[in-house]
């Protein structure tokens, strides 16, 4: 039996330049969590032993490296545990090696992201506990804000594209200085 | 242009595709026969001032909006998921 | 000359340019038309129709004159204003317009024609004989014509875009916009101040005037050291906002890199979309000239840019200066200059009843009648209150009062409205929702004003934004009232210039009246005036005027032209900023990419996605060879090729069944667990939108794949039928296409490959059957379907593992005498078992058309059944689907059209087309799938193919769609 040999989204160093940093990172499980109608209840109790609940648009629970971020309407990404037992509350879908997570940090940060994302991401606008939906470039993806500067969740087919993409900005608004 | 998603909050245009006017959420009766069904999919106002139109959020929440605009003036009066309106499914 | 003492240049910073191969001296802080007027250049340009010498004629982006070329490296940038660009070290550029030297313009011979070359005069010359237009006529036009030249090659310049968002954008920092910005600034607004000049501070840099009892460009500095201390305040110099839209949404465009030497990944401009809350247009005035006879020579200049190059740059713009004005500002100009010790030949104001106190001649009522001098003036003459004058004098500045610059407010359909007391045009309130104009730009022309109005205006809008205004002491500064009286043209013999950049005269707008081009925007297109890169900045007031004098009308009943964006030339490699190349659109990779590419698989777009087109062997000299061994593979042993990029959605949900219902044509809720059954989907106007397969991988569970081509166009449907008719059923789905690695393994020697790395061997698993299996210990997705006919499977893994279950399946293939096969091969095998792909359901195509009107179920309704039974769209006059059998060695003939043998070869006697094409060495022909009309009662037909592009006249059987294995014996092995 041969064994099957799991790999990155993507296999990319870590870049530097200046204040910023844009680096490859391995979120573990990532599990979309759709709530059925009227299944609030059920959710919030299957929830409550990972001290999380669901979250309001454009947001984001979290508890002890675990989050669970919004995707869309009723819809939330389950990142960095295996997903509980939710019966019949919400249709469950592994996601984990469709998305490839890029971690962006740096005073700068912001600002390169803006080069792609049509959003206010600015600290004030867009403070740590939010997430939003948005494209990046022409590409879908998943913007998490974090106390250092954001998490990009893009499709996996995609991620050398969104990597160039920020590089690109990166040292586009490195060469200002 | 933007447009307030309920979900989302104000987005520019380049996140949404374009469908057309609200009259495809009054889906005819399977039998309505070939007039309703042309009239639905086919006849349509085209008003100079206030429309409701379908914009789908493709690049956020996937929703489909109702978006309630002015043509001559571009104002944006507001915009309701579909998926709550009363009475969208016929 | 430079003046010693004056201007804000960097003197201890100088630097070295060239401008047609010489070079010159400047200082940072310089632009080009600064350090050429310094150096004493008087000729800076050709103009566009007559190739007259021209010279710098104002301060700022609205200059029609010195427009020249800027050569880099790597770019050749025609237009650039010298009045805007910087100069630094190594800056090379050179005029243009030009046949030969810039002083001895081979094409000024034009000039001489220039009774000839009236209004019209193309239009009119040129029509006959019609033939010569495009050979003779045409090709010499366009080679004398046309300002700068391009270079021809790739723009390989590096550009950037970016968006940006605020409480308030103030657009302009002269003392309008500072004090506006300060004062939003001060009470906790994020405010942008943009402004298109290298230097902030507007006007105030240039007039000489005192704020707060200090020197202008003191009081700039201090404002803007206080705004650029604040985290809430985005300073942005050198950016232009061309552009107002929807939303408060604004265009801007920064010229980044534009003033320094190149560098690697430094951005020669950016351009911004800004979305503000709220604006202030605070883009001040632009001067207007008066179009008196022979006012075009190098040396007559504005009056505001004369006071700008003395005060801002330090140079004198002539020896003797001589102002012409019809209004009272400009007389600070000759009062700067004379205190500078810059002599004034005379101060000539058209109005009869004006003051006299300066220092030197003031003549009133006068006009100027004509000038002389070929390479710079030298000598004007015209007529005071006191008789007839000849004046010497190299420079004359020129004001025939101010018009606002009110252009964004006209972007969204605003109309400006005349003001008689300013004899100009002045801003229409709330034109741009959110947009309010203040200062110059609203009329006020007096420092003190604009101060108070910006700060007036900055007020409303922290009241608007819910903000409370901190304060902010109104600064003391000029208050003079500004007075003048229009003067728009003075008779004369020669000609007297409206447009300088398009060469449009007094006499052009007045032939363009007498013509019947009665309409300011007839006249302008007659006359192309205001069509120049300076869009008429310069020329639009005074042509309008001479246009409502010669049809005796008043200017405001005789209109405007309408402002359209973009304010200033922007170029299309910035509003294209981040789409080229590895930006035009994201690329999209199997995991499977590196092992094809390994191979040597050329790799082909499908979509985003690159998929390998075929894995050449050694010794295989052509595609078709590797694609046939490929096929014969596949039919012979085994064959692995990666099909991830279908669409695959995980649906779930106690609906899930009766959504699939819905959204196919044929019935998912009779699918037992763990089969798979082919579906069709329709738009609700009845056409065919996707087919594809979907599994039932548990009683509320069902896993949708669709084609690569309509993935998106699914997803979105799906989401519309869901949302719009049934948001309220139990059902939910999400796309899942890259969580999973999928794999074809096609052939008779398919299962015993998929023995080989499973970790128990299939068993009953019959055709169209699915399930889980284990492999490595990974759980996989295994599903009977064959695209290609034989025997197959498709087995997925999430996506991580998806390179190396595909090495491993291509190594064990090769041991069985199989291997990879790429998308030629996948299209033949497809061909020859008639299934269909988008070439087929293009969406003009019905489910009777593919001869599947019988999975439209009778028992259901579905999205798109009600229109799909209009008569129109079945019976024998539709093109339903034929195979077509062709002679071998045809060459492709896709979108070939056919005909009946022996008709007419015509547009209305097509019988249909071909959409698909195949070389087949199992049947021994080339294979095509086609339309053909009343398709299925012709097979055995022999019908006429007729391809004009491809220059082919072919005949070919129709036959059955399906050539080989017709009755699927080998699917179901
Ligand atoms: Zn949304």
């Amino acid at each position: 039996m041969p064994e099957l040999i799991a790999k990155p989204a993507l296999e990319k160093a870590p870049l530097t330049l200046g204040t910023c940093r844009l680096e490859a990172v391995d979120l573990g499980p990532i599990t979309s969590v759709a709530l059925f109608p009227g299944q609030e209840k059920a959710m919030a109790k299957a929830l409550k032993p990972l001290g999380l609940s669901f979250p309001d648009p454009n947001s984001l629970s979290a508890k002890a490296g675990v989050q669970l971020v919004w995707t869309g309407r009723e819809q939330a990404f389950l990142i960095g545990v295996t997903a509980p037992d939710f019966g019949a509350a919400a249709a469950v879908t592994d996601q984990s090696g469709g998305w490839a997570a890029l971690r962006l940090s740096g005073d700068k940060a912001a600002e390169v992201l803006m080069r792609h994302v049509p959003l206010d991401l600015r600290a004030a606008a867009f403070p740590p506990g939010r997430a939003v939906r948005a494209p990046l470039g022409h590409m879908s993806s998943v913007v998490i804000r974090e106390e250092a500067g954001f998490l990009i969740l893009i499709f996996r087919s995609m991620a050398r594209t969104a990597w160039h993409e920020i590089e690109v900005a990166m040292r586009t608004l490195a060469a200002r200085a | 242009m933007r447009i307030p998603c309920p979900l989302c909050g104000p987005r520019d245009r380049r996140e949404f595709t374009y469908y057309g006017s609200d009259d495809y959420l009054n889906r005819p009766a399977p039998d309505a026969g070939a007039g309703p069904w042309d009239d639905h999919l086919h006849l349509r106002a085209n008003p100079a001032g206030e429309t409701h139109d379908l914009w789908y959020h493709e690049a956020g929440c996937a929703q489909w909006l109702r978006v309630h605009r002015n043509t001559v003036s571009h104002e944006i009066y507001g915009a309701a998921l579909v998926a709550g309106l009363k009475g969208g499914a016929q | 000359m430079r003046v010693a003492g004056k201007g804000l240049i960097e003197r201890e910073k100088p630097v070295s340019f060239t401008f047609d191969g010489r070079t010159y001296a400047g200082f940072k802080g310089d632009t080009v038309a600064s350090a050429l007027l310094a150096a004493r250049v008087r000729v800076v340009g050709r103009s566009f129709k007559y190739h007259r010498p021209r010279g710098v004629l104002t301060a700022g982006s609205e200059e029609p004159n010195a427009l020249i070329e800027v050569v880099g490296a790597k770019n050749q940038t025609p237009n650039v204003r010298a009045t805007v660009q910087e100069v630094f070290e190594g800056l090379v550029t050179r005029s243009q317009n030009r046949m030969g030297s810039l002083r001895w313009d081979l094409l000024a011979v034009n000039d001489l024609m220039a009774p000839f070359f009236s209004a019209g005069f193309y239009y009119k010359t040129f029509m006959w004989p019609r033939a010569f237009w495009e050979k003779v006529y045409e090709p010499a036009i366009r080679r004398a014509a046309g300002l700068g030249s391009l270079s021809g090659r790739h723009d390989e310049g590096h550009y950037e875009k970016a968006f940006a968002f605020c409480d308030l954008l103030v657009i302009g920092a002269g003392p309008t916009g500072l004090i506006a910005a300060l004062t939003a600034a001060r009470a906790g607004a994020d405010v942008i101040l943009a402004d298109e000049d290298s230097r902030m501070g507007g006007r105030l840099l240039s007039n000489g005037e005192t704020v707060d009892g200090q020197p202008g460009p003191d009081w700039v500095a201090a404002v803007l050291a206080e705004l650029s201390s604040l985290p809430n305040v985005r300073l942005m110099p050198r950016t232009t906002v061309s552009g107002a839209y929807d939303g408060g949404i604004y265009g801007a465009l920064e010229r980044v890199g534009l003033h320094k030497p190149a560098r690697p990944d430094l951005p020669r401009e950016a351009f911004w979309r800004i979305t503000a809350r709220r604006a202030i247009l605070a883009s001040g005035a632009l001067e207007r000239p008066i179009a008196f006879p022979m006012n075009d020579r190098p040396g007559i200049m504005m009056a505001g840019a004369v006071q700008s190059y003395l005060n801002r740059y330090g140079v004198a713009s002539g020896k003797r200066v001589t102002l012409f004005a019809n209004n009272d500002g400009a007389r600070a100009v000759a009062r700067d200059l004379m205190a500078a010790g810059v002599q004034v030949a005379a101060i000539l104001d058209s109005r009869a009843n004006a003051s006299a106190v300066e220092n030197c001649p003031v003549y009133l009522g006068a006009r100027i009648t004509d000038t002389s001098g070929r390479h710079g003036l030298r000598l004007i003459e015209g007529h005071h209150a006191g008789g007839a004058f000849k004046l010497e004098t190299d420079c004359l500045a020129m004001s025939g009062g101010w018009n606002p610059t009110l252009h964004l407010t006209c972007h969204m359909g605003g109309r400006p409205r005349w003001s008689e007391e300013l004899a100009a045009f002045v801003p229409m309130e709330g034109a741009v929702p959110g947009l309010v104009a203040a200062g110059a730009a609203n009329g006020t022309f007096t420092t003190h004003g604009c101060l108070a109005a910006g700060h007036a205006v900055a007020e409303a809008a922290l009241a608007d934004l819910g903000l409370s205004p901190a304060k902010v002491a109104l600064p003391r500064a000029e208050g003079l009232p500004y007075v003048v009286e229009p003067l728009w043209a003075v008779e004369g013999k020669g000609r007297a210039w409206l447009d300088f950049a398009n060469d449009v005269t007094t006499k052009d707008v007045k032939l363009a009246a007498q013509e019947g081009y009665a309409s300011v925007e007839h006249m302008k297109r007659y006359t192309t005036q205001g069509m120049a890169p300076d869009q008429g900045k310069n020329s639009n007031m005074g042509a309008l005027a001479v246009l409502a004098d010669a049809t005796g009308r008043a200017i405001p009943e005789t209109g405007i032209t309408t402002f359209r964006p973009p304010y200033v030339p922007v170029s299309v490699a910035a509003l294209g900023a981040g789409g080229r190349g590895m930006g035009f659109a994201p690329q999209r990779f199997l995991t499977s990419d590196q092992a094809s590419r390994d191979r040597g698989a050329p790799m082909i777009e499908a979509g985003l996605w690159y998929r390998p087109s075929y894995f050449p062997k050694p010794g295989e000299a052509t595609w078709r060879v590797s694609c046939d061994r490929e096929v014969a593979m596949v039919r012979g042993a085994v064959g692995v090729a990666d099909v991830s990029t279908l669409g695959k959605i995980d649906i779930q949900g106690r609906d899930a069944a009766r959504f699939l219902d819905l959204v196919y044509t044929n019935t998912f809720s009779t699918l037992p667990v763990g089969r798979v059954r082919y579906g069709l989907m329709l738009r609700e106007d009845g056409f065919v939108m996707d087919d594809g397969t979907t599994a039932r991988l548990g009683e509320n569970h069902f896993l949708m794949t669709t084609t690569t081509a309509a993935a998106g166009q699914v997803m979105r449907h799906l989401d519309f039928v869901h949302q719009t008719h049934c948001a309220d059923w139990d059902v939910r789905f999400i796309s899942v296409t890259e969580a999973w690695a999928q794999f074809a393994v096609a052939g008779p020697k398919s299962r015993a490959l998929l023995n080989a790395v499973l970790d128990q061997p299939v068993q009953d698993f019959p055709f169209m059957a699915c399930g889980a299996v284990q492999l490595g210990g990974v759980t996989a997705r295994l599903f009977r379907i064959s695209f290609s006919g034989e025997q197959g499977y498709e087995i997925a893994v999430p996506t991580r593992y998806g390179e190396s279950l595909f090495r491993d399946l291509v190594a064990k293939a090769e041991t069985m005498g199989g291997g990879p096969y790429g998308m030629e091969a996948l299209n033949v095998l497809r061909v020859e078992k008639g299934f269909i792909t988008h070439a087929e359901i293009h969406g003009r195509t019905t489910a009777f058309d593919i001869g599947m009107e019988k999975m439209v179920s009778p028992k259901k309704d579905c999205i798109g059944k009600a229109m799909a039974a209009r008569p129109a769209l079945v019976g024998p006059e539709r093109q339903q689907l034929v195979g077509l059998k062709i002679a071998t060695g045809t060459p492709p003939c896709s979108g070939a059209h056919l005909f009946t043998v022996g008709d007419k070869v015509g547009r209305e006697e097509s019988q249909g087309y071909i959409t698909s094409f195949a070389h087949s060495d199992l049947m021994g022909a080339c294979l095509g799938l086609g339309f053909l009309k009343n398709g299925r009662a012709r097979h055995g037909e022999i019908i006429r193919i007729v391809d004009h592009l491809r220059g082919l006249d072919l005949t070919a059987e129709v036959c059955d769609p399906v050539f080989h294995d017709k009755d699927g014996e080998k699917l179901r092995a």
